[in-house]
């Protein structure tokens, strides 16, 4: 009885052993490792290009934005991270506050607007994503053009949406900053009297409104598109609908990056390219053909069928202002959404 | 429980608990106490102690952490966090959720593991292997099929249904073991008596399994306590959930950590109760008589239910969560095979579970042992110690490490053995249950004969209790292979970078809703797991 235990133990012990040579990826050590918010699915090509632009290896931890911006936190100093890829701009702005950014050359900052980077300059928007109403065409010929109607009785039981999903939740921040938590809070009651139907991602609502079990929902642009290009527009019974006059369910948000502050000289000047890279034309035609998001950078073509940004009316509001996710939270347990 | 009349059992007396043992001081052995101790009261060898104590050691480090960032604002920041409405609120949720969940699992966990080793259940074998397999299937995929096929599931009963399918192995695998181990005579001798299957199995079988039982259940309401997948699935908001929340709400840690102290604090209240629970009686054989294969119970009119029963519970937590997944595999358009990939993530994924299975039974031994062994402060010290961590979510514990890594261990940091240090860390109850469940059936009194015989306390350890405590063991190191297997929050903050394991492929290729693509990869989770499951099912002496 023994023996038969020692031994499998020993064979456990053996087969650690031999780890290393099954995680070898490369001999080469890293000039640059990037702490990745964003999946592996949708930059993993990109960061191929990336090597081959910066001529050294790249290592990339993939892992939860809110996840990584703690870890980064708990590193400090002594972080082995010299670029923080974000898939929202409020891990980067928690990051900013603690002041573990580095600050931007102005000429980084200055490929994009003003409106899609940090007002201290420490972070970038890298591309772009509107949230929109997807609508079922045979349950709702007309879809709404603002979220307000959304608390209408003809809408009982037929919304769909994600309550737990970040840029939902952002959504619901930027409603609070730009009409206030008195109108907020109404609207979100408001929406919990017409039962909506609460999904677990944009993806599981949109696949919803697909089926017609629910007539609308709210969620980001580029689903959709992904999908239509997967399984082919005319496969697709959702249609997509862009809310216009700056109404805050139409907000435009951005993924973005920062440099790290702790990393050494040489990875520092890596990082500092690299952010630069993931500005450069060729990976902005990147985020729009790949990801279906907005280039942000001047001079950028969004991708076929995506309406140009500059077409869209979003709600003008200071991206920094959406790091009171706490209070929002607080409102949609209030609401009893979440 | 143990009824005092029941005519086949043997009992020892053991210390009350009450009456903490003097560490250290040698006592004289009293001739009348039954299974004449020698000098267990006197407290555990320091050969069993000193590695018990770097076991707790590691254990414990997280609630330093959580003590160091619960604190940086003060107390009184940390108590309007606990204390406020909505953490009161949560807690009751959890509990509600733990108990529901507990008191499901055993009635799953021991009725399969009674029928499977006890009784003439047709492939009885097969079916042991069967119900092992929901273990492998991660709670995130049972929620998902569950959720896919009845949305109104959402809420208390989907999360309660779906922890329930996720973690009764963790209490038939150790009842399983424990009755394997057991001596079958005494069921032999109540049905010899007259009494039916079902009788004989209250009355004497079920007294029997009650340590392996009860450490089971703990196990399982750690799990529940902790649990983020499946919840956050089920949109059930429980205490774990607030964690997770404040986390991603707040990028702050300061009352994710205090309210992740409250968690540590239920804890020690659960293996307190559960301590006290295991009673005052001991089960073991007094002679000398081993495991056998045993005539097994007949089980007459009962066998269509039996089989109705086993199957059903491995159609629902195994046979359901598959088909979803063939499902994915057959219908997704987004189903990428990468063979290479695949299988390289799995060798990386056996490699990484097995050394962390492996350290985890290591260090899980001496705490077993003493847990079993032993009464007084510092066994039960060693314990609390050892499970301390085990309800605090696995972000938090991942996050502690790091806080502790980049700060002494720099060298280990994001390599692979900070990451399987981090796994014998989450999963130390796990071995530890199952170890103490096993050496709590090998009789003491044979220690007793070989230290009386000249062995050192440790040529006892080899020559004795481990031999005897061995199918236990393993079943725990199986146990803790398959959870490895699963971990994802800490795996994704510790593994070196750029290493994927099965889950944290999985993790990726349901982010982007490429569930076609993540389909292999839980086929594969699935599959290695069966490994252990089936040599586990084989184990029979």
């Amino acid at each position: 009885m023994r023996r038969p235990l020692a031994r499998s133990l020993t064979a456990l012990a053996a087969a650690a052993l031999t780890l290393p040579a099954l995680t070898s990826c490369s001999d080469e050590p890293a000039g640059l490792v990037i702490y990745s918010g964003r999946n592996e699915n949708l930059v993993g090509p990109l960061i191929e290009k990336l090597e081959k632009h910066l001529g050294t290896n790249v290592d990339v931890r993939y892992g939860d934005s809110a996840e990584l911006s703690a870890q980064l936190l708990e590193e400090g100093d002594r972080t082995e991270a010299g670029l923080f890829l974000s898939q929202d701009a409020g891990a980067l702005g928690a990051l900013s506050k603690e002041g573990r950014l580095a600050q931007l050359p102005p000429k980084t900052l200055d490929r994009v607007a003003p409106t899609y980077r940090s007002a201290a300059g420490d972070w970038v928007g890298v591309s772009g994503r509107v949230r929109v109403v997807a609508y079922n065409p045979d349950k709702a010929p007309t879809p709404p053009d603002s979220v307000h109607d959304l608390v209408k009785p003809e809408w009982k039981g037929k919304i769909g949406f994600a309550p737990t999903n970040a840029s939902f939740q952002a959504f619901v921040t930027g409603m609070r900053v730009l009409e206030g938590d008195e109108a907020a809070r109404a609207w979100l009651k408001g929406l919990k009297a017409n039962k909506p139907k609460a999904y677990e991602n944009n993806l599981n609502v949109l696949d919803a409104v697909d089926s017609g079990e629910v007539s609308l929902g709210l969620l980001n642009h580029y689903y959709w598109y992904e999908q239509a290009a997967e399984k082919g527009a005319d496969k697709l019974k959702a249609k997509v609908h862009y809310l216009p006059k700056g109404d805050p369910g139409g907000l435009v948000n951005v993924a973005g990056v920062g440099l790290v502050k702790g990393a050494d000289k040489q990875q520092s000047a890596y990082a500092q390219k690299a952010a630069d890279f993931l500005l450069s034309t060729e990976s902005q035609r990147y985020f729009a053909a790949e990801t279906k998001e907005y280039p942000l950078a001047a001079g950028v073509e969004q991708a076929d069928g995506v309406p140009p940004l500059e077409s869209l009316q979003p709600p003008k509001i200071d991206l920094g202002r959406l790091d009171s996710l706490k209070e929002t939270l607080a409102m949609l347990q209030e609401a009893g959404l979440v | 429980m143990s009824s005092p009349d029941s005519p086949v059992r043997t009992r020892h007396d053991t210390r009350p608990a009450s009456a903490p043992a003097p560490a250290g001081r040698k006592r004289a052995v009293d001739p009348k106490r039954a299974g004449g101790r020698v000098d267990r009261a006197a407290g555990p060898s320091w050969l069993v102690v000193v590695p018990a104590c770097v076991a707790a050691a590691l254990a414990v480090l997280p609630l330093g952490y959580l003590a160091v960032r619960a604190l940086e604002r003060g107390p009184a920041f940390a108590w309007n966090v606990i204390s406020g409405d909505r953490s009161v609120q949560l807690l009751l949720r959890s509990l509600g959720l733990s108990a529901t969940v507990v008191a499901a699992c055993l009635l799953l966990g021991i009725s399969l593991a009674w029928l499977t080793t006890r009784t003439a259940l047709p492939c009885a074998r097969a079916w042991s292997v069967l119900v092992t397999l929901p273990l492998a299937v991660p709670s995130y995929v049972t929620a998902f099929a569950w959720l896919s096929a009845a949305p109104s599931l959402a809420g208390f009963a989907g999360s309660a249904l779906a922890l329930t399918l996720a973690s009764f192995p963790y209490v038939y695998l150790p009842v399983a073991a424990a009755l394997r181990g057991t001596d079958p005579g005494h069921e032999e001798v109540a049905r010899s008596l007259g009494h039916g299957p079902l009788r004989t199995f209250l009355r004497v079988t079920l007294p029997q399994v009650r340590p392996a039982a009860a450490g089971g259940g703990l196990l399982v309401a750690l799990y529940v306590l902790s649990d983020f997948g499946a919840v956050s699935l089920m949109r059930y908001d429980t205490f774990t959930r607030g964690i997770y929340t404040s986390y991603r709400a707040s990028f702050d840690r300061t009352p994710a950590a205090a309210l992740s102290a409250v968690l540590v604090l239920m804890t020690v209240a659960l293996v307190t109760a559960e301590t006290r629970s295991r009673g005052r009686a001991g089960y073991s054989r007094t002679g000398g008589g081993t495991a056998r294969r045993t005539a097994p119970a007949a089980l007459g009119r009962l066998r269509l239910p039996a089989l109705a029963w086993c199957g059903t519970v491995v159609a629902t937590a195994v046979g359901f969560p598959l088909a979803t997944l063939g499902y994915w595999l057959a219908v997704g358009s987004s189903a990428t095979w990468e063979p290479a990939t695949l299988a390289t993530t799995a060798l990386t994924t056996l490699a990484v579970a097995a050394a962390g299975a492996a350290l985890t039974t290591v260090l899980a031994l001496p705490v077993g042992v003493i847990a079993a062994r032993h009464r007084g402060r510092l066994a039960h010290l060693l314990e609390q110690a050892a499970y301390a961590g085990h309800a605090v979510p696995g972000i938090t514990v991942a996050l502690a490490l790091v806080f502790f890594a980049v700060r002494y261990v720099r060298p280990l940091y994001q390599e692979t053995p900070l990451l399987i240090c981090a796994y014998a860390v989450l999963f130390l109850p796990v071995a530890v249950a199952a170890t103490r469940a096993a050496v709590i059936q090998a009789p003491p009194v044979l220690d007793d004969v070989a230290r009386s015989l000249g062995r050192t306390p440790f040529g006892v350890l080899r020559e004795v209790t481990v031999p005897l405590a061995a199918p236990g063991v393993a079943a725990g190191a199986a146990l803790t292979f398959v959870v490895c297997m699963k971990e994802l929050p800490a795996t994704l903050l510790l593994r070196p970078t750029g290493m994927d394991t099965l889950a944290t492929r999985l993790w990726t290729e349901t982010g982007t809703g490429s569930f076609a693509a993540a389909a292999p990869y839980a086929a594969g989770l699935i599959l290695l797991a069966a490994v252990p499951s089936y040599v586990l099912g084989r184990h029979r002496t």
